[in-house]
């Protein structure tokens, strides 16, 4: 039923109220006196040499696709899951083969490297 | 009442009863830590404000609000000030299908003592999670720190990697519950023939609990944070209530790991003599001692979290990246198809 989702959307108007009126206090309780050297970068008392909004090493991006992958292959596993008592043992053989087909572009994915982290 | 009064009702007191606990959790939480890694080196921790320093979190909310907190020059401040509070939305949202006791009739109807009861439970769970990623990220981005982006693109790629052989180390949970909701996974470890699923489910349990510690940033994972090498990873350039937050935020997700730990492998409520004590599950004291049963459960895990940070070193990037995709998410589809295979045959 769908009146399940109501309490989600209560708690989610809360929650969230809650959570920015404390961010909206934090702009208006405490002293506020702002000065150069407070509002620069906190580098260990260093002064910063570089701004660092900079390029980063492309393993983030092949570790965000890579969980793309591999998470929509879990989502795709839930209903199954469900339902294999139904399915007996022939829905099991039907999602190792689909798993068969996964764990070659996994083999293929470690071979080439994309898993480990230095090389 | 009509149905649709009743629901509202019922959801605005549970949503309410559900913020309260976990606001006073969370903050009991940081005197517990603070208590117990004392006691682990040796020395008291707080014993000062209040007795045995019960009140030490409210001299602490209290300090946050009233600091200064200044925004830095370069950070955007929009996406600066909303971050925190993505990620303590997101901590509270995912607390709102864990059960913390069993169903009971009350006016007529059956009332759960979950927020909601929602057939997807676990699914939920898994979306919300996902998003916890978001409040860490921004906040990192947006402050124009190098250590607050070095932190947060660590906990981008950590957090990712391991939601994986959390999703699947719930499958094999799935599987043998043939059930979605949590308040279902419970009664089918009730069942005749079913027993707590950590006796069905050593594996998977081991996995889920080495993917929840990764998942909420705490040692021996806490690469995230590592004030030694980071200062403080991502929240670096925040300070009072605004750092406040994502403090909650990640005890909060503590709690949440925890209960969801006791609730899918732990048999939830379910007490340990379970036969007699169930034989009148009406009486109210029944309701009471499954609730009593699931907070002795959720204790034990949040200590088992101090236990770790005080004794395990943390581990290395490169150690923790390899650990979660070349041991994890292999042992988690094959502990996943094992279980199926046994579910399938019989």
């Amino acid at each position: 039923m769908l009146t399940e989702y109501i309490p989600i959307l209560i708690l989610s108007l809360l929650a969230g109220g809650f959570a920015l009126t404390n961010i909206a206090v934090t702009l208006l309780s405490g002293p506020y006196r702002p000065s150069r050297e407070k509002l620069a970068p906190y580098e260990s008392g260093m002064t910063e040499i570089q701004p660092p909004r900079q390029r980063f090493p492309v393993k983030f991006y092949v570790i965000a696709m890579l969980f793309l992958l591999f998470d929509i292959e879990g989502v795709s596993f839930f209903p199954w899951a469900i339902i294999l008592r139904g399915l007996r043992f022939p829905g099991f053989v039907e999602m190792l083969i689909f798993v068969l087909i996964l764990a070659v572009g996994y083999v293929f994915l470690w071979k080439k490297g994309a898993l480990t982290w230095e090389r | 009442m009509n149905d649709w009064g009743d629901v509202l009702v019922t959801g605005i007191i549970k949503s309410v009863i559900a913020l309260a606990l976990l606001m006073a959790g969370g903050g009991l939480l940081t005197l517990m830590e603070r208590k117990i890694l004392g006691r682990l080196q040796t020395r008291y921790g707080p014993i000062r404000v209040g007795p045995f320093g019960l009140l030490q979190p409210l001299a602490d909310g209290l300090k946050m609000l009233l600091k200064e907190q200044p925004v830095p020059a370069n950070a955007k401040i929009g996406v600066y000030l909303v971050a925190p509070a993505i990620s303590l939305f997101v901590a509270f949202m995912a607390f709102a299908i864990v059960p913390v006791g069993p169903s009971f009739f009350l006016f007529g109807k059956m009332r759960t003592l979950s927020v909601t009861n929602v057939n997807i439970g676990m699914l939920y769970l898994l979306a919300i999670l996902s998003l916890g990623v978001y409040g860490v990220v921004l906040g990192a981005w947006s402050s124009a720190n190098r250590y607050s982006l070095l932190g947060g693109l660590r906990a981008g790629a950590q957090m990712i990697s391991y939601e994986i052989s959390l999703g699947l180390a719930i499958l094999g949970v799935v599987v043998l519950a043939g059930t979605l909701s949590p308040i279902g996974i419970v009664e089918a470890q009730k069942a005749p023939g079913m027993t707590w699923f950590v006796f069905l489910q050593p594996v998977g349990f081991f996995l889920f609990m080495i993917g929840g510690v990764a998942e909420t940033n705490r040692a021996p994972f806490d690469l995230v944070e590592a004030e030694q090498e980071l200062i403080g990873g991502y929240f670096t350039e925040y300070g009072g209530m605004r750092w406040g937050l994502y403090m909650l935020a990640e005890y909060i997700n503590m709690l949440t790991v925890s209960a969801l730990v006791a609730t899918l492998f732990l048999g939830g409520w379910i007490g340990i003599g379970t036969g007699i004590l169930w034989t009148v599950t009406a009486a109210p004291w029944a309701q009471l001692l499954g609730v009593f049963w699931f907070f002795v459960k959720v204790a034990f895990f949040i200590f088992v979290y101090f236990w770790f940070r005080a004794t395990l070193p943390r581990i290395r990037y490169d150690q923790l990246m390899g650990f979660g995709w070349k041991v994890l998410l292999p042992l988690s589809v094959l502990n996943m198809l094992v279980t199926a295979l046994y579910v399938s045959l019989r």
